[in-house]
């Protein structure tokens, strides 16, 4: 009897947390596409802010945004696929290895707000770039690192060793055998990290705030780097908090939200196809 | 011939060990930023007074630099998180490696995946809009901004932390571990809760502590909720975490009031190190386990 009372208060208590779960996940979802979407106008996606006219427009934070993933991939791209090549390809040296390991997992533990901190010290005041969203990109460039060395060194290390060994068979170097057999192996892991920074990027604030600052400015990619700008999360941050503008806020929030499912989706997409392709 | 291709070779070499280190660069950089800038303000302010002072006024003529109600704070914060978050995550996950069936646990693992995606503002404005005014009312406050509210909305943040790696622990218990449970005729809830949870202990201590480093550093959808007011921590009243405490003086502040600043980052870090290291020594107990 005791035993049936135990089983059961186990078993309701677990479709209980997993229907918590998911209930929270649908409320935050469906709560914000409702109050978002209808806030959504043409005349918003399409304009900057102006005083005069009193309209509200984010235009200037999406390609913000857009600016900021793009510089901020460029860089971390090379930078993390790089460090994992070293870890699996070259070094052999036990103490170093683990060096880097735990240097990138330290890495990951780093709230953003220090790594805002130390981006607005380093970047713009020691290095002189100002609040712009170069220092910005840069800054979440360190904090995306660990995330593309790690899926680029799960998907190097599926590379089968003999592959390698055919290469050199072949008398190709280590350089060439890196570069014609085992990256183009390990695609999947680039793509997957790059996903990854993506969604990161677009939900990222705290670390912005100081480095990329909160202008409204439309500018042209190379001159949108070197002034200071908004993303989409830091707009909504200023509107919902600063200014009161709830349905602009909701506005941002839906299509973050889309955004993020769509992200969601691509990265299981990638994953299957890849997966797919592999097991041919 | 030989010899340029060595040279090559080495040169190559050369330019991948530095892309290796660069994550120990980036980490030298982040502390050695912290502490230079961290340090003159408490040499100032004094260490115990900055550490355990419980006024905050740092724009006031005679200014006060006493951090003691950040901490808290920050402590008591993370601690209701997890003991709201960690309960309600630990079932989903004991649920979704053993119990649920294939469609149920890939629809509630995508629910749990895009919960870890949502930007942390979203959680803030939601928070803002549902929770504070549900506060005011329910508990008949003026102010709905407070710890609770804090509280809350972080305890559904770290909700996909500890859910996905307690289901990886809990994947990773050897299937002979149950089997022999099951043939000693205990039922699948009886092995799963006695026998699969325990053989998975680290890695769900693991979860909790990875739990606790999100919680508590954590600032922007905590800086929305909480009403951003530096007293010491009670349940219904407006606080400041550490985190916050940069975040809403960073943009107009100076001098001595630039550099507590930094000084409170860095005690974040330190927090932050101590969970790390925490947490590797439960991770590398659950591999040495196997």
């Amino acid at each position: 009897m005791k035993r049936k009372a135990y089983i059961l208060m186990m078993q309701s208590l677990m479709i209980l947390s997993a229907v918590i779960t998911c209930g929270l996940v649908l409320f935050l979802v469906i709560y914000v596409l409702v109050k978002g979407l209808p806030n959504i106008t043409w005349e918003m996606l399409s304009g900057k802010p102006s005083y005069l006219s009193q309209t509200i427009g984010i235009l200037p934070d999406i390609l913000n945004t857009l600016y900021i993933i793009i510089a901020a991939l460029v860089v971390v791209i090379p930078l993390g696929a790089g460090a994992a090549v070293y870890l699996t390809e070259y070094a052999q040296n036990r103490k170093i290895i683990s060096l880097i390991e735990y240097a990138a997992e330290t890495l990951s533990g780093i709230p953003s707000i220090i790594y805002g901190l130390v981006g607005m010290l380093f970047f713009c005041s020691f290095l002189n770039m100002q609040t712009s969203l170069l220092a910005g990109a840069l800054t979440l460039v360190i904090m995306n690192l660990p995330t593309v060395m790690r899926t680029t060194q799960e998907s190097l290390k599926t590379v089968p060793q003999s592959y390698r060994e055919g290469g050199f068979g072949l008398g190709a170097g280590k350089w060439r055998v890196i570069r014609t057999v085992v990256l183009p192996g390990c695609i999947d892991g680039i793509i997957t990290g790059c996903i990854l920074s993506v969604g990161r990027i677009l939900g990222e604030s705290a670390a912005l705030l100081f480095t990329a600052g909160f202008a409204h400015a439309l500018n042209g990619f190379f001159e949108g780097l070197g002034s200071a700008g908004a993303t989409l999360t830091v707009a909504l941050y200023v509107y919902a908090k600063e200014r009161g503008e709830f349905g602009v806020a909701f506005a941002i929030a839906a299509i973050l939200m889309m955004l993020t499912l769509l992200i969601d989706l691509l990265a299981a997409l990638v994953g299957k196809y890849f997966k797919k392709r592999r097991s041919l | 011939m030989r010899s340029r291709n060595d040279f090559k070779e080495n040169f190559i070499h050369g330019i991948f060990f530095i892309l290796g280190l660069i994550t120990v660069g980036c980490v030298l950089l982040i502390t050695v930023y912290l502490v230079i800038s961290g340090i003159p303000a408490i040499r100032r302010i004094g260490l115990l007074k900055f550490l355990f002072g419980k006024t905050w006024k740092s724009t006031a003529q005679q200014p006060q630099f006493g951090i003691l109600p950040f901490i808290l704070t920050s402590v008591y914060g993370t601690a209701g998180a997890i003991l709201l978050g960690v309960p309600v995550g630990f079932f989903t996950a004991v649920y979704l490696a053993k119990m649920a069936p294939p469609a149920i646990k890939s629809i509630v693992s995508s629910a749990v995946s895009l919960l870890a995606g949502i930007p942390s503002v979203v959680y803030g404005l939601v928070g803002m809009l549902v929770l504070v005014p549900a506060i005011r009312r329910i508990f008949h406050i003026p102010d709905g901004s407070s710890l609770l509210a804090a509280v809350i909305v972080l305890a559904v943040m770290i909700l996909p932390s500890i859910v996905n790696v307690s289901i990886t622990a809990l994947e990773a218990v050897p299937k002979e571990y149950e089997d022999a449970s099951f043939a000693l005729g205990a039922t699948p809830t009886e092995t799963y809760f006695k026998v699969s949870v325990p053989a998975a202990k680290s890695g769900i201590a693991a979860a909790v502590v990875l739990g606790v480093g999100r919680a508590i550093g954590e600032a922007m959808a905590v800086m929305m909720v909480s009403g951003n007011a530096p007293n010491m921590p009670r349940l219904f009243e407006s606080v400041r975490f550490l985190t916050t405490a940069v975040a809403s003086e960073m943009s107009y502040s100076s001098g001595l009031q630039q550099q507590a600043l930094f000084s409170i980052a860095l005690v974040l870090l330190l927090f932050i190190m101590m969970i790390n290291v925490t947490l590797n020594f439960f991770l590398k107990k659950g591999t040495d386990e196997k």
